[in-house]
C-alpha cells in the first residue's frame, strides 16, 4: 500500500511509460507522414488526430468493449497475462497512449517537415544512408519538435481523466491516477486532499510548459546566432 | 458584385440564427418557465430505472414534467450541498438526506423511506453455487463494486464481503465503479466476472447474457434504507411536492416493489 498519495506514484509511472510508448510509435509514424506522397496519408492523418476531437467517453466506451474477454484482444490478454485488460495498468497505459497520440505526432511531423528535403539530399550526396541521415541530420534539426512532443505527451498523460474513469476501475496503487483521485476527493468532500493534488498538478504542468518554452527559446537563439 | 450579395445573404442568415439562439437562451433561463410545472429529481443510480417508470406514471396522471438526474448518492449529495438546483432527492441511504436536513438544504419534516434496497451478485458462474463459492473461485479475476465511499450499495457490498469472511481474500480483485450503474456496466460488458449490483437493475434487464443472479441475504449487510427528501426551496414547486407525495401512494409503491425493493416498514 502506497498510502494516501499512491495516485501520484501511479500517475508518474503512467506518464513515463506512456511518453516512452508514444515516442516509439510516433517517431516513425510522423517521419512517414512528413515524407510520404502516398494517397492514404490524409486518412492516417485524420485517424491520428481523431483523439483530439473525440469525447473521451467515445474512447472509453469502445475500449471497454475491446478490452472485454468476450472480444479477441481482451481474451488474448487474459490468456497471456491472466488478468483483464480493463482495470489493469496495461489497460490504462494503452488508453493513454492512444488518447495522447496527436499531441506527440503533430509536433514531430511539423518538425520533420521543416527539416526539408534539401538537408537530407545533401547528406545523401555525402554518402549517408537513410537511417544515418535521419540520425545525424533530421534528429538534431528537429530536436525542438522532439522536446515539444515529449513534454506534451507527458503532460497530456498526467492530465488523462475521462478514458481512465471509464476503464480504470479506480484501484488504489494500480489504476487510481491523480485526476481520478481529485474527482473522488471532491465528491466525498475531502477538499484538503483535492487542494493538495490539484495545486500540485497545476504547478507541475506550468513548470513543464515553462521549461519547454525557455529551452526552445534558447535553442532558437543559438540557431539564429550561427 | 455577386460575391457581396452572397456575403450579405450569409451574414443575414448568421445574424438571424444568433438572434434566435439568444432568444432561446433568454426564454429558457426565465425562472417562470423552469419552475412553474417542472421539477428536477436527483436519483441514486440503483433506483434510476424504477424512477423512469414512476416518472412515466406520474406524468400521465399530472400536468407536471420531471427531469431525472442520476449518480451515486455521495456525488448527488455533494452537488446539492453546493447548490445544485434539484427539487427532490431520492438517495440510497438515510445518512445523506438527514445531513441535508441538518444543513438546512432540505425542507424540515419532508423526509421518508421510499424503498429498502436489495442487492444481487451478478456473475458468470453457475447458478447452483453459493456466493462464498463463487467469490472464492480463483477463475474470478475481477469483482465490481460501487465506490463504498460514495454509493450505499458499494458500502453494503463491502459489508457483505466482510460478513462472509472474504473481504481480505478478494480485496485485490475489487474494482471500484463510480456508482452501481457503472458496476453493472463492468459486468455487463464482460470486463468483470462478478459484480454487486442492485436487484432492480437485474429485474429491469431482459437479457442477462447467461450470467447468474444471486440475491444477497439482507442480513449480511446493514439494511439499505433509501430516503427521499424534498429539497429546500422546492416546497413552492407544485410539481416537486406532488411527486414527493406520489412516492407514498400504493400505485408508486407497487411499482417499487415490482422491481425487487422491500416494502417500507416504517417512516423515517
Amino acid at each position: 500500500m502506497m498510502g494516501e498519495f499512491g495516485s501520484v506514484y501511479v500517475t508518474l509511472k503512467l506518464a513515463f511509460a506512456s511518453t516512452f510508448g508514444l515516442m516509439v510509435i510516433a517517431v516513425p509514424l510522423a517521419w512517414w507522414l512528413a515524407n510520404t506522397r502516398n494517397r492514404i496519408k490524409p486518412v492516417i492523418e485524420a485517424l491520428t488526430t481523431l483523439p483530439l476531437v473525440l469525447p473521451p467517453t467515445v474512447f472509453g466506451f469502445y475500449l471497454l468493449i475491446l478490452f472485454s474477454p468476450e472480444f479477441p484482444i481482451g481474451s488474448f490478454w487474459v490468456r497471456v497475462t491472466g488478468e483483464t485488460l480493463a482495470f489493469s495498468f496495461a489497460g490504462i497505459l494503452m488508453a493513454t497512449v492512444l488518447h495522447s497520440l496527436p499531441f506527440v505526432v503533430q509536433p514531430l511531423q511539423n518538425a520533420f517537415e521543416s527539416v526539408g528535403k534539401g538537408a537530407l539530399e545533401a547528406a545523401a550526396t555525402l554518402g549517408a544512408r537513410p537511417l544515418d541521415a535521419f540520425r545525424s541530420v533530421a534528429v538534431p534539426l528537429a530536436r525542438r519538435g522532439f522536446l515539444t512532443a515529449a513534454v506534451l505527451g507527458f503532460a497530456h498523460s498526467v492530465g488523462e481523466f475521462g478514458v481512465i474513469l471509464m476503464v480504470g476501475g479506480n484501484i488504489p496503487d494500480r489504476t487510481r491516477v491523480i485526476s481520478i483521485d481529485i474527482y473522488t476527493s471532491v465528491e466525498t468532500l475531502d477538499y484538503a486532499k483535492a487542494h493538495i493534488l490539484s495545486a500540485g498538478t497545476l504547478v507541475f504542468s506550468f513548470i513543464a510548459l515553462l521549461s519547454l518554452y525557455i529551452i526552445n527559446r534558447g535553442w532558437r537563439g543559438r540557431v539564429q546566432g550561427l | 458584385m455577386r460575391k457581396s450579395a452572397w456575403w450579405r445573404r450569409v451574414s443575414r442568415a448568421v445574424s438571424t440564427l444568433c438572434l434566435q439562439l439568444l432568444l432561446m437562451i433568454a426564454v429558457s433561463s426565465h425562472p417562470a418557465a423552469a419552475t412553474l410545472q417542472s421539477a428536477y429529481v436527483a436519483v441514486a443510480s440503483n433506483f434510476i430505472l424504477v424512477a423512469e417508470e414512476l416518472k412515466a406514471e406520474f406524468e400521465s396522471a399530472h400536468p407536471y414534467q420531471l427531469t431525472l438526474l442520476t449518480g451515486s448518492t455521495g456525488r448527488l449529495y455533494a452537488q446539492i450541498y453546493h447548490g445544485a438546483p434539484f427539487d427532490v432527492f431520492l438517495a440510497a441511504d438515510q445518512l445523506r438526506p438527514s445531513l441535508l436536513a441538518e444543513q438546512g438544504k432540505a425542507v424540515p419534516g419532508k423526509r421518508f423511506t421510499y424503498a429498502v434496497g436489495r442487492m444481487a451478485l451478478w456473475s458468470d458462474r453457475e447458478t447452483g453455487e453459493g456466493i462464498t463459492e463463487i467469490l472464492s473461485d480463483p477463475a474470478i479475476l475481477r469483482i465490481a463494486v460501487a465506490n463504498p465511499e460514495l454509493a450505499p450499495f458499494g458500502k453494503a457490498a463491502v459489508e457483505s464481503l466482510a460478513a462472509v469472511g472474504l473481504l481480505d481474500k478478494v480485496r485485490g480483485k475489487l474494482v471500484f465503479a463510480e456508482n452501481v450503474g457503472q458496476a453493472f456496466a463492468f459486468v455487463s460488458t464482460g470486463n468483470a466476472d462478478a459484480g454487486f449490483v442492485s436487484l432492480a437493475q437485474i429485474q429491469a434487464t431482459p437479457n442477462l447474457k447467461g450470467k447468474s443472479v444471486h440475491i444477497i441475504p439482507s442480513d449480511l449487510h446493514q439494511p439499505i434504507r433509501q430516503d427521499a427528501v424534498l429539497l429546500a426551496g422546492a416546497e413552492e414547486n407544485a410539481a416537486a411536492v406532488a411527486f414527493f407525495e406520489f412516492l407514498r401512494t400504493p400505485a408508486a409503491q407497487s411499482v417499487i416493489t415490482a422491481f425487487g425493493y422491500e416494502r417500507i416498514s416504517h417512516d423515517g
